[in-house]
């Protein structure tokens, strides 16, 4: 297959949360994936693009840069903020560490998307912003 | 996402309908943590039965209600999870403190 790709911006509005998932997942169906497979990477974008939403722009609304391209059979996912960036990207990482427990955030967010995905890697930069990149494969059916 | 409330008793149950992510459970929490507030209940099941997503702000949203209706010195079920939900719940380790049925 040509290297196929889509990208799209949206607010920082948690409403869009839900389309930024949706988006993702339906371009995703090219490759005809398995429910379980469509389920693991609609719930890491819908980590990556919350944790914009709630981190990157904390009381402010920015724009969120979500792209996803095809390579053979490996998705790769790219949410970008130019919100507040990540102190520790470490510390974030680590399983139930959360910034904001008051807003009931369970620290998982991370932990989630390393575990539905192959792979993620985490870019940021104080004040400039955070780019997530995830990749997963999709096995050929 | 869409709720419904069924009261029994000192039984609540809440069936949740559509997707529980941030943005739902942000509406949500309001409104059933009002219904705790006024009620008398010792016991909250949860009803997964027609929730089609949930991610990990979904599991900070049942740890909030579990908090909730500690303080009333009640208890918390969660019940009819399917496999998809099943799979964040089992990562979460929520299932220690929370009766999954």
């Amino acid at each position: 297959m040509q290297n196929n790709y889509v990208i799209f911006k949206i607010p920082s509005l948690s409403i869009n949360e839900s389309f930024a998932r949706s988006a993702v997942a339906a371009f995703c169906s090219i490759l005809n994936p398995t429910i379980g497979e469509i389920n693991d990477i609609k719930t890491a974008v819908s980590e990556a693009v919350t944790n914009a939403v709630i981190h990157g722009y904390e009381n402010i609304v920015g724009e969120i840069e979500i792209s996803c391209r095809i390579k053979g059979q490996v998705v790769e996912i790219i949410i970008e903020d130019y919100g507040c960036g990540i102190m520790d990207v470490e510390k974030a990482k680590e399983p139930l560490y959360t910034t904001k427990p008051e807003l009931e955030r369970s620290g998982m967010g991370f932990a989630v998307m390393e575990s539905y995905m192959d792979e993620v890697v985490v870019l940021s930069e104080k004040e400039v912003g955070t780019k997530v990149i995830m990749r997963k494969k999709i096995n050929e059916k | 996402m869409n709720l419904e409330f069924i009261e029994s008793g000192q039984v609540l149950t809440i069936g949740l309908k559509g997707e529980l992510d941030h943005h739902s459970a942000d509406e949500s929490r309001v409104m059933i943590d009002e219904k705790i507030s006024k009620g008398k209940f010792n016991k909250i099941v949860i009803d997964f039965k027609n929730l089609d997503f949930i991610d990990s702000s979904g599991i900070g949203f049942v740890i909030g209600r579990y908090k909730a209706i500690r303080k009333r010195n009640g208890v918390i079920e969660i019940i009819n999870a399917n496999k998809k939900v099943r799979k964040i719940l089992d990562m979460s380790g929520i299932g220690k403190i929370i009766e999954i049925k």
